[in-house]
């Protein structure tokens, strides 16, 4: 229909995709510019911007600039792979639970509740005691915080749309419950989820950079963004460049998606708020 | 019925109300109330009787405001107050009456305060316990002394509407605007509130203005008829003038559109779709639609003009149109029975909730015959809707038999035959629920001829065309989706779909009760024809009586899960044996008999 | 049934549904503290890697390896283990640090290890709450009273930029403002063990206003989209038909209605509050119990992570379970028999 890109054409919307193109293609195919080796040391530590250092050097000497044109692979990478994790076991769970509404539904989300209320911070940080750093730990561990509260979601709109004429036609002709979830309760739940996917992939993003800011995630000399804020942040007096682009650019990552989902939230006539986990139903 | 001695207490001169935009959505409306009168505003969707109504209380929706006009209520304008202003005529002058009550009461408020609340906004002096129940003693809800201390959710949809009315009433301003104040009520409920509104109009010479769709309980109540269609004011006069002598055509077809149980007759559906904001043709709104339209129809608006002197109508043609003459009296044509065998025997039917003692379904037994359509009428919570789905297939039964042509089928329609499966097909309520959004309509139909008929792939798309034409509607709807339709094209749709599968027996669950009532009379129109020529078997169920009369052959009659009363409609509607059939029948609202014979 | 509930009175209508109501709220707690103990438990021991080796480091001889398991009690089953686990902390002994062990000390309980971090971070959130709780509910409101206008877009637009930014991020850009450019506060907000976080308050100042601006712009957004579904509903707009003054109406009839699921807002802005402070203690060296969290992790100091980490999801719990029991008490239908 021709109002699907309807968002596009907001102001918000177009400020929000253009920032989330330019940040991708950075993190994505701006190591090919990179004057520098991420790795290598290019002059004096923490020496301010000059022509071969165009953002200065950081604690080791090495490239700010290279290293931010090779820094955003990781997170967003991660974040991505960690997210769609997430989707594909949230909406599997959602869709069998608020379709088949079984017996096992009741116990089912209050499994969902109580790992809602889990700390997720917190949770990785356990995992990781456990498991050890590494890319593996994150990407499950992302992956099972996101994954209840993506189920919640699908199970809410499943429910909704199950209930509808065309649904329950469908069902009346006796086809399938696969045939009947896929044709014709999947497409019409795409609106609330992709809603919250927004708030998602930003949370992801930012509970992975909080993870490798701490040291507990991706290791030196690995050039992510965060760690670039975690390694040069004593000596931001020295050269502010060094933590203030990275910064920037997680930042305008961020500001970008969510900008971009507002809009498509209120171009579907909803809104772009993170829910609260309502355990007891107001009046 | 009193008369206009004085000056009216509610004067509308001219009003013209449009969006931001600059479409119009009200035009040129006029009417006057007097004092201790009901004026009964009467349209359909689109028709900006609601507007209207609002605007009496200086209320505009986002995006809508006044453009000109007057308003006077208890000789005070309403038009150019400043919000200050407004609050001290609103509840005082002119009070409101809401369409939900449930949603209109504060949740966390007790009745008693909240209509404390409306007195102490404006008599702060006399706000007292006392005057609290004196309102509530006002609409019958005086005899328990506590009462006001309970909360909305604690109260039933009848009483949570007697306190708002109990609010609206309680700074006894001379005049209540009430926006279809019954239509969310069960008949029984809403006949005792109309009782009630008479009361008050009669004891305490309150003037109301009462918005509704349904013409059938405007009669009941109205003294002046005012009606509306595409923003302006068709008709307006005495209410026994515009009802038993409509001048215009839309009133008349409105009249003829509305079924009566105790005149069962042909209905005669309005052709075509309402019209909505920013749509209105260069002339007369209706003509489109209208049987009598001529070139000069189209010309320019018409203007209202004096029929008599009570009576006005906005008309071209009003002179010409003999419109008095008695309508076609066409008795319900049967249709022809095949045999008298029945094609589906229900026994014991029992459906359990699944939280709760109440059965929903409560040992029903019942048989449909061939080619036969049984009518299933109830009100909300008589499990009617619960039958019906268990017939389909929908629903499992906790215990009894259905018999399909002489096999019993299983509970869910997963496990009947694909044959079963073919040969009952139903029809849904809610028209904006019933296609998927994301389908075409022709993917939509396409479907019950791919999966129970198993057609390839161009011998269903040449079905898809053929059975358009049977639900009349033009092809080209095949390549459109849902949301370009409306509530009335997308019923036929639905209906399509269920024909698809050449089905034998067709169950309809209050397949018009969402649809304007003269889309709804086209529908119904169509479904007799088509249990006609088609030699259906229909379970159409419904809680309208007078739908029951046009369409049924017999009835069954439902309260709380269990059948009270069955046999022949003309018997049942006639001489009903059972107390909860004759309570309904008495309570159901009707046109005047001068007004359908 | 209504009306002999209402006879009974006010408060024999209220007595037992509470009860049960609280008591279903206690016993859902109860589990969940139950399932966060193994999921704590069994994401820091069942996991492979060996937390042994690694808390010993240069020192994994064998027999030391063996001495720390026994000592850490890792070389009985799992399940005794666990239950030798929840016994304890139910008696309210935290265990011993297996770092200390690891470092030759007989004993090194837990909680002498983090009293006082906990002090301060209790200290640090406190002060947090307090600016968060009337600034999310009123900017909130304020935003959703005047949607559509500009104090709404500067409020709105604002909170979704600031919710993207992660506490790391808004710590640093404001110690680079603050301190690098401004020098009007310290970059760190170190306090020395045992003092008092409350003697030096502009070593605090950052810390708060960074868990403030990463916390408070979801708050913001909830507490406005809860308000404006109030706001549009239909008693309000009868209230004001009605005529009723439009301070009770926002008042009594919106404000009063939106209480409810901003009770339950408040409550997961809180989590994240205390969520944040993980972060925002690391970045500014303040020894709380967030950041010494983080060097546990990092020295795989399995016991120590498993006590705090309990200790932080009992918080989390009294959370929820407090803000349930306030919706209560403002719900009238809650308190009605099912």
């Amino acid at each position: 229909m021709t109002g699907r890109l309807r968002f596009a054409r907001t102001f918000s919307g177009a400020l929000g995709l253009t920032i989330v193109f330019v940040v991708v293609f950075v993190a994505l195919l701006g190591n090919y510019f990179a004057p520098h080796d991420p790795t290598a040391p290019v002059g004096v530590p923490l020496a301010g911007p000059s022509g071969g250092a165009w953002l200065g050097t950081d604690v080791l000497g090495r490239d700010v600039f290279s290293r931010l044109l090779y820094g955003g692979r990781s997170v967003i990478g991660l974040a991505l792979v960690a997210t769609l994790l997430a989707y594909v076991i949230g909406l599997t769970i959602g869709l069998i639970a608020g379709y088949t509404r079984s017996k096992a539904d009741p116990i089912l989300m209050r499994t969902v509740d109580v790992m809602l209320a889990f700390p997720p911070l917190l949770f990785l940080l356990v995992l990781i005691t456990g498991a050890g750093t590494g890319t593996a730990v994150l990407v499950i561990g992302v992956a099972a915080i996101q994954a209840p509260g993506i189920s919640r979601i699908v199970r809410t709109a499943t429910l909704e749309i199950s209930v509808r004429g065309y649904v329950e036609a469908a069902v009346a002709r006796g086809e399938r419950s696969i045939a009947v979830v896929v044709r014709e309760v999947l497409p019409n739940i795409l609106a609330p989820v992709l809603v919250d996917a927004g708030l998602r992939f930003t949370y992801s993003i930012l509970i992975i950079a909080s993870v490798n800011f701490l040291g507990l995630g991706l290791q030196p000399p690995n050039s992510d963004w965060a760690l670039m804020i975690s390694e040069n942040r004593q000596y931001i007096n020295l050269n502010v460049w060094a933590v203030l682009a990275p910064a920037a650019m997680i930042a305008l990552l961020t500001i970008g998606i969510n900008l971009t989902g507002d809009a498509i939230a209120r171009s579907l006539g909803r809104s772009y708020v993170p829910k609260a986990t309502q355990t007891v139903p107001t009046a | 019925m009193s008369d206009v001695a004085t000056a009216p207490v509610v004067r509308v001169e001219n009003l013209c109300l449009s969006l931001n935009t600059g479409e119009p959505v009200v035009e040129d409306v006029s009417f006057s109330v007097g004092a201790g009168e009901i004026l009964g505003l009467v349209g359909e969707s689109g028709s900006g009787k609601t507007t209207t109504a609002l605007a009496l209380l200086g209320y505009t929706r986002t995006g809508v405001n006044v453009r000109s006009g007057v308003i006077e209520v208890g000789g005070q304008s309403i038009i150019g107050r400043d919000a200050k202003s407004l609050r001290s005529v609103r509840g005082k002058v002119v009070s409101y009456v809401p369409q939900d009550p449930g949603g209109a009461l504060n949740p966390s408020m007790r009745v008693g305060d909240s209509i404390m609340d409306v007195l102490r906004a404006h008599r702060t002096a006399t706000a007292s316990d006392e005057s609290v129940q004196a309102a509530l003693s006002r609409v019958e809800l005086g005899t328990d002394a506590r009462f006001g201390e309970r909360y909305p959710h604690q109260l039933s949809g009848g009483q949570q509407q007697r306190v708002t009315i109990a609010m609206a009433c309680v700074c006894e301003p001379p005049v209540a605007v009430l926006d279809e104040p019954t239509t969310g009520l069960d008949v029984l409920t809403q006949d005792r509130i109309l009782t009630e509104l008479a009361r008050l109009r009669d004891e305490d010479g309150m003037a109301m203005v009462y918005v509704s769709h349904d013409l059938a309980v405007v009669a009941k109540m109205a003294d002046r008829i005012v009606v509306m269609y595409a923003g302006r004011v068709v008709e307006n006069g005495p209410a026994a003038d515009v009802i038993e002598r409509p001048k215009h055509p839309y009133t008349r077809a409105l009249v003829a559109a509305i079924p009566d149980f105790r005149h069962p007759r042909a209905l005669q559906g309005i052709p075509g779709v309402s019209v909505g904001v920013g749509e209105w043709p260069a002339g007369c709104a209706f003509a489109p639609r209208c049987e009598h339209q001529e070139d000069r129809c189209c010309g320019g608006v018409p203007a209202l003009e004096q029929a008599t002197d009570a009576h006005a109508v906005r008309c071209v043609r009003w002179e010409e149109l003999t419109l008095g003459e008695p309508r076609p009296e066409g008795a319900r044509v049967a249709a022809v029975a095949t045999t008298d065998d029945a094609l589906l025997e229900v026994s014991g039917l029992h459906v359990q909730y699944r939280h709760g003692s109440r059965a929903a379904v409560d040992d029903v037994s019942f048989s449909i015959p061939q080619g036969r359509c049984v009518a299933l009428v109830g009100e909300s919570g008589s499990g009617k809707t619960t039958v019906g789905r268990c017939i389909a297939g929908l629903h499992e039964p906790t215990s009894g038999r259905i018999v399909f042509d002489g096999q019993e089928l299983a509970g869910s329609a997963r496990r009947r035959s694909l044959d079963q499966r073919r040969r009952i097909q139903i029809v849904f309520q809610n028209p904006f629920e019933s296609l998927n959004p994301r389908h075409r309509v022709s993917s939509s139909i396409e479907r019950p001829l791919r999966v129970l008929r198993r057609l390839s792939r161009g011998d269903a798309d040449r079905e898809v065309g053929e059975l358009l034409d049977r639900v009349r509607l033009p092809r080209r709807v095949a390549e459109r989706f849902p949301i370009e339709l409306s509530g009335g094209e997308r019923q036929r749709v639905a209906i399509a779909r269920a024909l698809a599968a050449k089905p034998d027996l067709l169950v309809c669950d209050e397949v018009t009760s969402a649809l304007d009532v003269s889309v709804q009379a086209a529908v119904l129109e169509l479904l007799s024809e088509l249990q006609r020529d088609l030699r259906l078997s229909m379970l159409f169920i419904t809680h309208n009586l007078g739908v029951v009369a046009c369409i049924g052959d017999s009835v069954l009659v439902m309260d709380q899960g269990t059948l009270r009363e069955s046999g022949p409609c003309a018997q049942v509607l006639a001489a009903p044996v059972d107390d909860y059939t004759r309570r309904l029948l008495s309570a159901a609202p009707r046109l005047p008999d001068a007004a359908v014979s | 049934m209504t009306t002999t509930t209402a006879e009974r009175g006010v408060g024999a209508r209220e007595f037992s549904p509470v009860l049960r109501f609280l008591g279903r709220r206690i016993v859902g707690a109860i589990l969940a503290l139950f399932v966060a103990s193994i999921v704590i438990f069994a994401g820091t021991v069942l996991l492979p890697g060996d937390a042994a080796s690694v808390v010993l480091g240069r020192n994994a001889t064998p027999e030391n390896v063996a001495k720390l398991n026994a000592q850490m009690g890792l070389d009985k089953p799992a399940y005794q283990e666990y239950i030798d686990w929840v016994t304890g902390l139910v008696h309210g002994d935290l265990g011993d640090s297996a770092v200390g062990l690891a470092q030759g000390e007989k004993s090194a309980p837990i909680w002498d290890l983090i009293s006082d971090p906990v002090k301060n971070s209790l200290i640090l959130a406190a002060i947090a709450a307090l600016f968060m709780i009337p600034l999310s509910l009123g900017l909130g409101a304020i935003a959703a009273v005047y949607a559509g206008k500009p104090v709404d877009h500067v409020i709105s637009l604002g909170s979704l930029a600031a919710i993207a930014l992660p506490e790391f991020v808004i710590g640093s850009l404001l110690i680079g403002v603050f301190f690098v450019g401004l020098d009007w506060l310290p970059p760190v907000a170190i306090v020395p063990p045992g003092g008092d976080p409350l003697s030096d308050p502009s070593k605090l100042v950052l810390p708060v206003a960074t868990l403030l601006l990463a916390s408070l712009a979801a708050g913001i957004r909830m507490v406005r989209a809860g308000m404006i579904e109030v706001l549009q509903a239909e008693y309000v707009q009868t209230a004001r038909l009605n005529g009723l003054a439009e301070k009770r109406v926002l008042v009594r009839y919106a404000m009063r209605n939106a209480l409810a699921p901003s009770v339950q807002v408040l409550a997961q802005n809180l989590q994240w509050l205390i969520g944040g402070i993980i972060i925002t203690e690391t970045v500014f060296a303040y020894p709380g119990i967030g950041s010494n969290l983080v060097t546990a992790v990092g020295n795989r100091d399995v016991t120590l992570v498993q006590s705090v980490a309990m200790l932080i999801a009992v918080v989390y719990v009294m959370l929820n379970l407090v803000a349930d029991l306030i919706v209560l008490l403002l719900v009238p239908k809650l308190r009605e028999p099912a």
